[in-house]
């Protein structure tokens, strides 16, 4: 239950997919002049995220990863097919993104309207590929744990977006240096977020004291899963913490 | 007769500046901005989108008659899906710590917008080699953005340049480092690629002032 708890939280604030790794910008940045579309496609991204993530993990552990296919009978037990991963991930989510849109234009056509284009768009989200690929490279244990993990990863999408979406309509009424209105101060806005949401990075940690028991768990489990880049992020992370409050 | 025609020479280099996929189209900056904290990795990304979309503008071009439009985004994923299989197997193969390094972001070149972009925008409608050059092109403006983004946050935030210390030694403290510089840390975290691409785009739109929005 505490890993749930800790997955759940750890997705949204920390690994936030915009602000920590830059998935599914194009779309954020590009839907994100009106709330009311931002939430549309918000909620389509939660949906398609904690459909195909636990999906994908069962294609993973049943298909791709080394010796998978030991189901099938001891002669295929050595097979390793994961270099097929990202085709067999990106038709998944090809699919699975068109039931959505038949779903979305039967029941809501007002919603298919104003998300228009940007619905099959979301075929090529990098969020939604990423949340997969993520899912496969930390090597999530569990199929509970693989839909968790979607859920809260769709969930810090939407918060991102409702944000950015929230702070773009009321920048309008702002005097913006012209050559920075519009795309310029969106970037700028976003990487100011980033760094107020790199402050949650503390919050697993216990705010950053080293002896701490989850501390060292989480900082084994950063070195098994994303060796150096990961890791430095939070370990950067926490020493800044550490300066602002001295 | 010239190798390049006036129109095909404008295919390239538009794409350069003043049609930039990054900073003008809005594409591919999903991929761009998390793995340009060493200008190595953001020079090995700009040569794997230049090989992915150089040649799956190709494929795309010469199928463009074949391709049912039902279907078309699904028949364009999986020839993505492909080509960067290959530079996965490639990077994995010859430069394995880089791959490291890139992680999944190799596996997203799939989801980049610029070549799902230039797919539906340009390969659809014209023939192999004008694609081929528009393909060079719009992934040549891509790199140059993501080297200029890499180089500044490598330079500023560790003073090396592709591993190389160019600005002194920050534990001897030589060269810069003897009249009290330091490296800025916080330029190698996530957030400051996008105040990076942010001041990109003021300079280049101040410059350029018909590229400014409206709002």
């Amino acid at each position: 239950m505490l890993e749930h708890i800790e997955l759940f939280f750890k997705s949204i604030f920390i690994d936030n997919m915009v602000f920590a790794t830059f998935l599914g910008m194009c779309s954020y940045l590009a839907v994100s002049k009106k709330v009311t579309t931002a939430v549309g496609l918000g909620a389509a991204v939660i949906f398609v995220l904690a459909v195909t993530v636990p999906l994908n993990w069962l294609l993973d552990q049943y298909l791709l990863q080394d010796g998978a296919l030991a189901w099938l009978g001891p002669e295929y037990a050595d097979y390793n097919l994961s270099f097929l991963s990202f085709i067999l991930f990106i038709a998944t989510i090809a699919t699975m993104v068109q039931l959505v849109e038949i779903v979305v234009e039967k029941f809501s056509p007002a919603l298919y309207n104003s998300l228009g284009i940007f619905l099959p768009l979301i075929a090529v989200n990098c969020a939604i590929l990423g949340g997969s690929l993520f899912m496969q490279s930390r090597e999530i244990a569990t199929l509970g744990l693989a839909f968790n993990y979607g859920l809260a990863s769709g969930i810090g999408w939407f918060l991102a977006i409702l944000a950015i979406a929230a702070i773009r309509e009321k920048i309008r009424y702002s005097n913006v240096p012209p050559p920075l209105r519009g795309l310029g101060i969106t970037f700028i806005i976003t990487g100011l977020m980033a760094i107020g949401f790199m402050s949650f990075g503390g919050m697993l940690t216990g705010g950053g004291s080293e002896d701490n028991v989850t501390d060292a768990k989480v900082a084994k489990e950063e070195e098994k899963k994303e060796p150096a880049k990961e890791e430095e992020l939070e370990e950067n992370a926490v020493s800044f913490n550490q300066a602002i409050n001295k | 007769m010239a190798l390049l025609s006036k129109k095909d020479t404008s295919l390239i280099l538009d794409p350069l500046a003043d049609n930039n996929p990054i900073t003008i189209q809005v594409l591919g900056i999903c991929s761009a901005l998390a793995i340009t904290a060493e200008l190595k990795a953001s020079i090995v990304m700009a040569i794997s989108v230049l090989f992915v979309m150089g040649l799956g503008n190709v494929v795309i071009a010469l199928m463009r008659n074949v391709i049912p439009s039902k279907i078309r985004i699904i028949v364009q994923l999986i020839v993505v899906a492909s080509l960067v299989i290959i530079v996965d197997q490639v990077l994995k193969a010859f430069a394995y710590e880089l791959s490291k390094t890139l992680s999944v972001f190799v596996g997203l070149i799939i989801t980049n917008c610029i070549i799902m972009g230039r797919f539906e925008a340009f390969a659809l409608g014209n023939g192999p080699y004008r694609s081929f050059l528009d393909g060079v092109g719009n992934a040549a403006g891509y790199g140059v953005i993501l080297i200029i983004v890499g180089f500044f946050r490598e330079l500023l935030g560790s003073g090396t340049l592709l591993g190389i210390p160019v600005l002194g030694d920050p534990i001897a403290k030589t060269g810069l480092y003897s009249i009290g510089y330091e490296n800025n840390g916080f330029m190698l975290l996530s957030p400051m690629a996008l105040i990076v691409v942010g001041i990109i785009i003021w300079v280049q739109r101040s410059r350029n002032r018909a590229l400014i929005e409206e709002n």
